[in-house]
């Protein structure tokens, strides 16, 4: 094998796993050691920067890191990044006068963003920032988009989205409410020099099977209803309520009914429980609030007497592989489950829609006939117009909408220079020793065996009670501390330097995971097979150096390792160093991308 | 010194023996030796091998007397026995112990001070009685523990880390080992487990006296230019004599070298050593020739790693004194102390 390149950013990028999985890249580990450190601000800024909305996400976020952290690996559970992310929030002091703002001069350049969700406001913030004027439209008479219209309030309280928010806004983009986009030819009229289109995915499916039109008053389209809530046109709800779909939706609609007056709630899914697209942790807190959840059931009809829904027959079904060994739902061959209900939810998925872009603007169509967007540009067909968050590839969440919104404004940024949108600015890398003394380093390199601290809840019957009861409390300071100390600080590197190695064994003898060998060299199957601990796991990288002086070379798998710097700490000759590894994503603004200044 | 301990997680694919256990489980607490200390890979070679054979934690006892050397001990076998003697005495407290319970598996730990100087009688005579132990001296030229003195291994014009020079002929263990009637004699290097470990094994499955001697690289004060006992030099000189593999009965032999080229070596309790010669001259069953060997390499100036001489046909110290089989502490107060009739009956036998 060749030596393994530690020069490309992306190779101790990788290593980091959180920051790797995290679409935005936030700098996982970085903020979690400024907690233990007490610096709560330090850990807000450093979430802020990368994705906008810390205190949002770390109430809401699909936490993508969660399952790619390595303590996950070593065992049961990942460290609680998301819910840290929330104690940075909680815990700091005022930020707003930290926050950067939009400079005297502007560039005279004008930008407008259609929708106000997570993906328009972060466009809007990287861009006003460096002095652009930005304008964000929505429909709504509050920013926000489906993170205040659908996320209920017991689960994301909207004082914190206001606060974020205003945040984002705060950088000098103008916000203009209850201002529906009706045409994008209109809109380009108004001589923007680019538009981000950030409207999200706006439509609720539908199920057409008997019954539907019937029974209508009493079966609802899941996101309709659910924002309707939070308009407050809907305040109660049927004592029995079936909802259909596993998704996110889905469960958000059975907590908010039984919330409104819902006793008997039940999510009736196609799929196995384990295969429900809903988070585990949303189904465990679910099925805490008394929903039932019941599986391998296909609706097949809406029962219903005298223009009133009575309940819902439903087919069995169980899963076999078809010849290309994917899943197929078949007919169980058993009797209908008739469930018997006084409303019913429905939530199977959510849709684009564009009835607003013009049809013969220009903008090419994909094959599913919605716009095709370049996925590292996010540009459409027509010059200047971009596209981000759910608009572009269909339904994701906050975190890929707020990474889309990055990449949206450095491609608007270049697009309004006359840059090529393909020259994509590269990240700011660091990498420094982090040796203070002989035997000792500035991280927190000892091993917790601590095992994931639990977030405290609000006791049940009370958050049943109100809608609005955030039902998670968040860490104490001490589960905290204790959380943040069950990090392994992936950022920090061991480095390795083959001339310096005299080839004592230290190292390999010290490691507690077995994960240096000094092997022959050989193609990358055997030099994995053939080491100390054989390196199994493919996802994961191996280190290999320059050979040393016996000709052998030093690889290290870095899969489970512990970032404990024992090696390091046991060699000798400092042929091992444990560095810290930063990165930082580019975002719009500055040509040297790496003076660019930091706000952390 | 290293301040933190070994963190408890191991990799989730790491084997188990027999007994249930992992390598981890004969570790010992961290080591406060010289990060790049030879005798820290001596400790890891011990607890490999003592985790490959099995070994029973709490039936092994770990001797050892003053030095680096002698300090590592605590650095492995975490739940065995040990005693920390005086400097030089390891052999006369190892040899005591033997005599009170012969079921336990006895292993000396020594430096070259601890063992040529200082304590060369207790060598030459713990030797001499067969005593059925694993004898490992980690040999670095110097007194590591305090801070570089050459000691009585230190070749003869080798130059010490501030430039003096060795000047007494030096006492090679290995062949006094052999000639003081050791049955089970090898040299091998720290930085080479894939010998050490075999090794090891096959002394721990010896039913006599066995002697390691393995060269040990002193990292602070005797890793320089102009050191014979230096990672480099000893790379450059080593030349193994034979390889080793160790198969004890419960274990299917598979052997993948060509028919012929090995010769086996069955011990008393049914395992088997495998014996690659790579030095098609040496016989390792006669004490002449391993003794010749020796002397032969001295004058090259090559270091002979491997097994040297190998007796298996052994009379140790309980045969010679037809003591007790069982342990001491295991007899009756009955057996332990016969009476006045009892005694009366010895004196008159020796009368
Ligand atoms: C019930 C539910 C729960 C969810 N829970 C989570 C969660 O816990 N975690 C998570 O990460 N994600 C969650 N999501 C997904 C997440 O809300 C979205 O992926 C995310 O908000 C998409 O952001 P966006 O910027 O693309 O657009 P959106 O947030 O959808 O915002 C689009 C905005 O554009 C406005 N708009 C649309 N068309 C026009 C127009 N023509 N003119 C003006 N304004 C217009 C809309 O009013 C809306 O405010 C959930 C989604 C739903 C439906
Ligand atoms: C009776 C006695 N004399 C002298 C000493 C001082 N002393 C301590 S360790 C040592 C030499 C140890 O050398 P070695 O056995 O080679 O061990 P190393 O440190 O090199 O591993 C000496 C002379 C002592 N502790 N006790
Ligand atoms: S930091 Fe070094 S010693 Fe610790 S687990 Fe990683 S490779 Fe092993
Ligand atoms: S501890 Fe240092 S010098 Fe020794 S083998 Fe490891 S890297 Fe090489
Ligand atoms: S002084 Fe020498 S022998 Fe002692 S611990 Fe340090 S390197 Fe090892
Ligand atoms: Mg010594």
């Amino acid at each position: 094998m060749r030596a393994t390149d530690v020069k490309n950013p992306d190779y101790f990028h990788r290593v980091i796993d959180c920051q790797w999985a995290c679409p935005a890249h936030t700098p996982v580990p970085e903020y979690i050691r400024r907690i233990a450190q007490g610096d709560y601000q330090g850990a807000y800024l450093i979430n802020w920067k990368s994705n906008v909305f810390p205190g949002i996400l770390g109430r809401t976020c699909d936490r993508p890191c969660e399952p790619a952290c390595r303590r996950g690996r070593l065992e049961e559970q990942p460290v609680a990044i998301c819910r840290l992310k929330r104690v940075a929030a909680d815990l700091k002091d005022d930020i707003a006068g930290l926050l950067p703002k939009a400079p005297r001069d502007k560039n005279g350049k004008r930008v407008a963003c259609v929708g106000a969700g997570p993906a328009s406001l972060t466009v809007a913030r990287d861009l006003a920032a460096i002095g652009y004027e930005v304008v964000v439209f929505d429909s709504d008479s509050r920013a926000g988009g489906m993170m205040r219209s659908q996320i209920p309030k017991f689960r994301l309280p909207d004082e914190v989205i206001d606060e974020e928010v205003g945040y984002a806004l705060s950088t000098g983009a103008t916000f203009v409410a209850a201002r529906r986009i009706a045409s994008l030819r209109a809109l380009i009229a108004e001589g923007y020099d680019a538009i981000f289109v950030g409207c999200g995915a706006p439509h609720g499916r539908d199920l057409a099977i008997p019954g539907r039109g019937e029974a209508a008053r009493n079966v609802r389209i899941g996101i309709e209803w659910l924002a309707s809530v939070f308009f407050g046109h809907t305040h109660t709800i049927g004592r029995r309520v079936v909802v259909l779909g596993g998704g996110n939706t889905a469960m958000d609609c059975c907590r908010s009914a039984r919330r409104l007056g819902g006793e008997e709630v039940k999510v009736v899914v196609r799929s196995g429980y384990a295969e429900m697209k809903a988070s585990a942790w949303e189904k465990e807190d679910a099925v805490h609030e008394g929903v039932e959840i019941l599986n391998w059931l296909v609706p097949k009809a809406f029962t219903h007497e005298a223009g009133k829904l009575t309940g819902v027959t439903f087919e069995r079904v169980r899963p076999v592989k078809d010849e290309h060994g994917r899943r197929q739902l078949v007919a169980a061959g058993e009797p209908d489950v008739q469930i018997p209900c006084d409303d019913v939810l429905i939530a199977v998925g959510q849709e684009n829609a564009f009835p607003w872009i013009e049809a013969d603007l220009g903008i090419k169509l994909n094959r599913s006939g919605y716009p095709a967007i370049d996925p590292t540009t996010f540009a459409s067909s027509l010059p200047g117009v971009f596209f981000g968050g759910d608009a572009a590839f269909g339904p994701k969440n906050i975190i890929t909408a707020v990474a889309h919104g990055h990449e949206a404004a450095i491609s608007i940024d270049a697009f309004c220079h006359g840059r090529s949108l393909r020259d994509r600015p590269p990240p700011m890398t660091n990498l420094v020793s982090q040796k203070m003394g002989l035997h000792e380093w500035s991280y927190d390199h000892a091993i917790t065996l601590d095992r994931r601290h639990v977030v405290p809840q609000v006791e049940r019957a009370a958050a049943l009670r109100n809608l609005r009861t955030e039902v998670e409390l968040g860490f104490s300071l001490e589960q905290a501390l204790g959380e943040a100390r069950r990090c392994l600080n992936c950022d920090v590197q061991t480095v390795f330097s083959a001339p310096a190695c005299i080839e004592c064994d230290a190292c390999v003898d010290i490691c507690p995971i077995d994960c240096i060998s000094f092997v022959p060299n050989a193609p990358e199957d055997e030099v994995r097979r053939s080491l100390n601990a054989p390196a199994v796991n493919l996802d994961q990288p191996i280190l290999v150096s320059e050979p040393v002086k016996s000709l052998k070379v030093m690889v290290k798998d870095e899969d489970l390792c512990l970032h404990c710097g024992l090696c390091a700490d046991r060699c000798p000759t400092g042929a091992w160093d444990m560095e810290k590894y930063t990165i930082e994503m580019a975002q719009a603004g500055h040509p040297c991308r790496s003076k660019q200044p930091t706000i952390s | 010194m290293t301040f933190q301990g070994k963190p408890k997680f191991r990799h989730p694919s790491i084997p188990t023996n027999t007994l249930g256990f992992t390598r981890r489980d004969y570790e010992g607490s961290m080591s406060t030796l010289c990060a790049g200390c030879g005798h820290d890979s001596i400790t890891a070679a011990i607890v490999h091998a003592c985790f490959e054979l099995a070994l029973p934690p709490h039936r092994v006892a770990k001797l050892s007397g003053i030095g680096c050397s002698s300090k590592t001990p605590t650095y492995m076998l975490g739940q065995s026995h040990g005693f920390n003697s005086v400097h030089g005495r390891m052999p006369s407290v190892l040899t005591g112990a033997y005599l009170a319970n012969r079921e336990l598996a006895y292993l000396g730990v020594s430096g070259d001070g601890d063992t040529a100087s200082i304590g060369l009688g207790q060598f030459c005579h713990v030797m001499r009685r067969g005593v059925r132990m694993v004898y490992i001296v980690e040999n670095n030229g110097v007194y590591g523990l305090t801070k570089g003195q050459f000691s009585a291994t230190a070749d003869r014009g080798s130059k010490s880390k501030k430039g003096a020079r060795a000047a007494d002929e030096p006492i090679d263990l290995a062949a006094l080992a052999i000639q003081l009637g050791a049955t089970f004699v090898a040299r091998s290097f720290s930085g080479d487990k894939g010998q050490l470990v075999p090794l090891l094994k096959a002394a721990f499955g010896h039913r006599g006296a066995a002697f390691i001697d393995v060269i040990s690289p002193c990292v602070t004060f005797n890793n320089h230019e102009g050191s014979t006992k230096s990672y480099d030099y000893v790379r450059e000189h080593n030349i193994a004599v034979s390889a080793l593999d160790f198969i004890t009965g419960r274990e299917p032999i598979e052997i993948d070298y060509a028919e012929g080229a090995a010769l086996a070596v069955t011990m008393h309790d049914g395992a088997t050593i495998h014996l690659r010669k790579l030095d098609a001259e040496h016989d390792f069953s006669d004490r002449a020739a391993a003794l010749t060997l020796l002397e032969r390499c001295r004058e090259t100036g090559e270091i002979p790693t491997g097994l040297l001489y190998l007796d298996d046909d052994v009379e140790e110290l309980h045969d010679t004194l037809g003591t007790t089989a069982r342990p001491l502490n295991a007899l009756t107060e009955a057996e332990l102390c016969p009476g006045a009739k009892a005694l009366e009956a010895i004196n008159r036998g020796l009368r």
